[in-house]
């Protein structure tokens, strides 16, 4: 981008500063030796164990803007400790499950803090986080029931969902209604419906999905009205293909990924962002066969994808080859009828609960659209931060959102180009050395593989 | 009452508050994460749970609000309950949009705060119009792009009106940056929503002139590419038969400048019908050395695997998605 002889907008301004910046970071790399390069390329595990276990333990003063957001901070850093692969002692899991507990309310829900308001997003955080602890003591914690029918409470006539009692309706609302309540096994078609005439109200002209109708395209609650649309089995509503070539077009020349278009990059926007990639890659054929347009050809054999790395000052020239063709016999997924309100017919209703299972059944149909080698290049030379922790682009300060998101990005992107979930990635896929691999996410939910299974096996029995 | 740091009276030793006990956090013995808080905030915290278990909804508690909003403005439940003593008191909302002001001030990302304007301008109706329309407006002097400060604006567009000079701001603030996609944004929400104007499709020759003059300007910036692509929705069938969209692309290819959305927007007008010029065909040629029997499309695809390296998977896909009957 060459900037004119005219005085620069805002946007350029702000944007040449940050592509001097990490611009900078990328030729100060390229300029070391080979063993400080392989040094800068790891993942600073133990420092980042650190920072997450500290935190845990206790904030300081300066945290008491997050005092209604502190199941939030239960999942962003029980998360990142199990992306990492990092146990925790039984004593702080313990705590953990009784903390959660004690945000949990009588009427159902989980609020920001004990003696505060139950609240979906807070909901969403504090069962992720007894999901990602895991074992009986904190699955058994979470009342079904009532949270059941704190999601009805928060049903809008519209379809859509409230934050709170009379608070807040958008896209984030309706995925943490509906996530929740699909990896705890009380998905019902009264909870969805409706909520995918919402969500494809909310899909803008760009192709990524805003907040609410009207608003900008937004790489969060495009992650959000996705994964919310696969999650009822509506995906096929959404215009997926304006939706790919607006996600695409959001990593940058830094190589990671901005939240709208002209926006600044972010690393957080990695797993947002990032995410989006992993669902599409997982969608059945039908609706990859509905993309291809109608003139000309059916195409049976997917995407022959090649990626050459050759990202700035990036030394790694990788040829990933996923040929992969696929024929209707592998393809096990139920096609779903859809009446012309969009409602879900009554015998989908077993469809909904096997939805977010059957979806990591799936395997990957495409390989990765986006530069992956790239993205976790950023993340690793931009966004980690070597005491510890990771943020959201130099300049700024680590914090336990950025380092959660970062590392869940880290994760999606060591993972995309594996057929299934369970297979261990090779080592071309990895930026850096194979100990940086992290374990792989259920990318509906965010939620690592293995912690998943176990909650779906235990919500299942009952 | 509000005083310096240090100097404060806790609100233990002020008789309007002598009647009532307050209320620790039940955080249990061991919690996680916990917050190292102030003596201020505690203390803020543990009166404000008495109140809110006693759902005492009166003046004092209205202050008490306040006070713990100033300390933590995300604490939703705060708000709610605030609201709950406006209803009660029958209070001044007007004063309360001033109240809100001023925190957003320092806030301005913050969903509750936004909530809660939103809420007051509901209650208050038309006559909020005009203030909340200038509210948004130096919300955006400050931050252009802010997201809740759009979605409010268009809220109170929809809900209270006010649409005659929207289009003008749109304009306004595309002539300061022309890159603020959030005011393209607008613009098309202004196109397709307002009362006063006749709709997308009235709209959209001048609309056309508009998005083209700034690409030719600025060829590398996305914004007004995907705008005149939402133009047209899903009426494929204008957006192949104007020859302007065509025209732009080709210029800016032969110019050998900044082409990767124009040879996108190409790439998309041949999937969609579109029969290019022998002229278009040359010029594609030129960019790439793909071997012969490539329909053009494919051409194209592989010209921007080499031009938009960071995208190759994407274009490579684009390819095996390319209709047969494409050129």
């Amino acid at each position: 981008m060459e900037p004119s002889c005219e005085k620069l907008t805002v946007t350029q301004r702000e944007q040449f500063m940050v592509e001097g910046q990490v611009f900078s970071i990328y030729k100060h790399f390229s300029d070391l030796p080979r063993s400080a390069k392989n040094i800068m390329l790891e993942l600073a595990r133990d420092k980042h164990i650190e920072y997450l276990t500290k935190g845990l333990r206790r904030l300081g003063s300066s945290f008491c803007v997050l005092d209604a957001n502190r199941p939030w901070l239960c999942y962003w850093i029980l998360h990142s400790l199990a992306l990492l692969g990092e146990t925790i002692d039984e004593e702080l899991e313990n705590n953990a499950v009784d903390f959660l507990n004690r945000c949990q309310d009588p009427n159902g829900g989980y609020s920001g803090g004990p003696g505060q308001m139950p609240h979906l997003a807070t909901t969403y955080a504090a069962v992720n986080s007894l999901i990602t602890l895991g074992g009986h003591r904190s699955l058994s914690s979470i009342n079904r029931q009532k949270l059941y029918k704190f999601l009805q409470r928060m049903k809008d006539p519209s379809g859509g969902f409230r934050m709170h009692v009379r608070g807040e309706m958008d896209v984030r609302a309706c995925y943490t209604a509906i996530s929740v309540a699909s990896i705890l096994n009380i998905l019902d078609d009264e909870l969805a419906k409706n909520v995918g005439n919402y969500i494809i109200s909310c899909q803008t002209y760009e192709g990524g999905i805003a907040g609410e109708p009207g608003s900008e395209a937004h790489g969060g609650y495009t992650f959000c009205g996705l994964a919310t649309m696969i999650l009822i089995n509506q995906v096929q509503r959404l215009d997926i293909a304006r939706l790919i070539d607006w996600v695409v077009f959001r990593q940058g020349i830094e190589c990671g990924f901005q939240g709208r278009t002209n926006k600044l990059v972010d690393g957080c926007y990695s797993f947002w962002q990032g995410g989006i990639f992993a669902l599409i890659q997982r969608l059945g054929m039908d609706v990859h066969k509905r993309l291809a347009t109608d003139v000309g050809k059916q195409d049976d054999s997917v995407g022959c994808v090649q990626a050459s790395v050759d990202c700035n000052s990036s030394e790694k020239q990788i040829n990933l080859q996923d040929a992969s063709s696929l024929s209707d016999e592998n393809h096990s997924r139920e096609e779903v009828e859809l009446a012309e309100d969009g409602l879900i017919n009554v015998r989908d209703l077993e469809n909904l609960a096997a939805v977010g299972f059957n979806f990591l059944k799936h395997r990957t149909q495409l390989g990765p659209l986006f530069h992956s080698l790239g993205l976790q290049q950023y993340l690793l030379l931009c966004s980690q931060v070597l005491e510890g922790g990771f943020r959201d682009k130099p300049g700024k300060n680590r914090d336990y959102y950025h380092t959660c998101y970062c590392l869940s990005g880290l994760s999606v992107c060591q993972y995309t180009s594996s057929k299934d979930v369970d297979s261990s990635p090779l080592p071309q896929a990895l930026f850096g050395p194979f100990s940086n691999l992290l374990e792989s996410i259920h990318p509906l939910y965010n939620v690592v593989v293995d912690q998943y299974y176990e909650a779906h096996e235990f919500f299942s029995r009952c | 009452m509000e005083s310096e740091e240090g100097r404060e009276i806790p609100l233990s030793r002020r008789p309007e508050w002598s009647d009532v006990t307050p209320v620790p956090q039940d955080d249990g013995p061991n919690p996680v994460v916990p917050i190292d808080y102030t003596d201020e905030f505690r203390e803020t915290m543990d009166y404000f749970r008495a109140i809110y278990l006693a759902d005492e909804r009166s003046p004092r508690s209205l202050l008490l609000t306040a006070r713990a909003i100033r300390l933590n403005a995300g604490n939703y439940t705060v708000w709610h309950f605030r609201r709950l003593i406006l209803e009660a008191l029958d209070a001044d909302l007007w004063s309360e949009l001033d109240f809100v002001g001023n925190i957003a001030s320092s806030n301005s990302k913050n969903y509750q705060i936004w909530h809660h304007r939103r809420w007051l301008a509901e209650k208050l109706g038309t006559p909020a119009t005009i203030k909340e329309l200038e509210f948004t407006k130096k919300i955006l002097s400050i931050d252009a792009k802010n997201y809740h400060a759009w979605s409010h604006r268009q809220w109170v567009l929809q809900a209270l009106g006010g649409w005659e000079d929207e289009l003008d701001y749109c304009l306004l603030l595309l002539s300061e940056d022309i890159f603020n996609n959030s005011a393209w944004n607008q613009k098309y929400f202004v196109i397709t929503k307002s009362p006063q104007l006749g709709g997308l499709e009235a709209m959209r020759d001048s609309e056309v002139d508009y998005s083209i003059e700034a690409i030719l300007a600025n060829p590398e910036n996305e914004s007004p590419w995907r705008y005149l692509r939402g133009l047209f929705k899903d009426d494929t069938k204008s957006l192949i038969s104007d020859p302007r969209i065509s025209s732009v692309c080709l210029d800016i290819v032969l110019g050998k400048r900044s082409c990767v959305f124009a040879l996108s927007t190409l790439l998309d007008l041949i999937c969609f019908g579109f029969q290019p010029s022998p002229e278009f065909k040359d010029a594609v040629d030129a960019l790439q050395t793909a071997g012969s029997g490539s329909s053009l499309a494919e051409t194209i695809c592989s010209a921007l695997e080499l031009i938009d390296p960071l995208r190759s998977n994407y274009w490579a896909w684009r390819k095996t998605m390319v209709p047969t009957l494409a050129v």
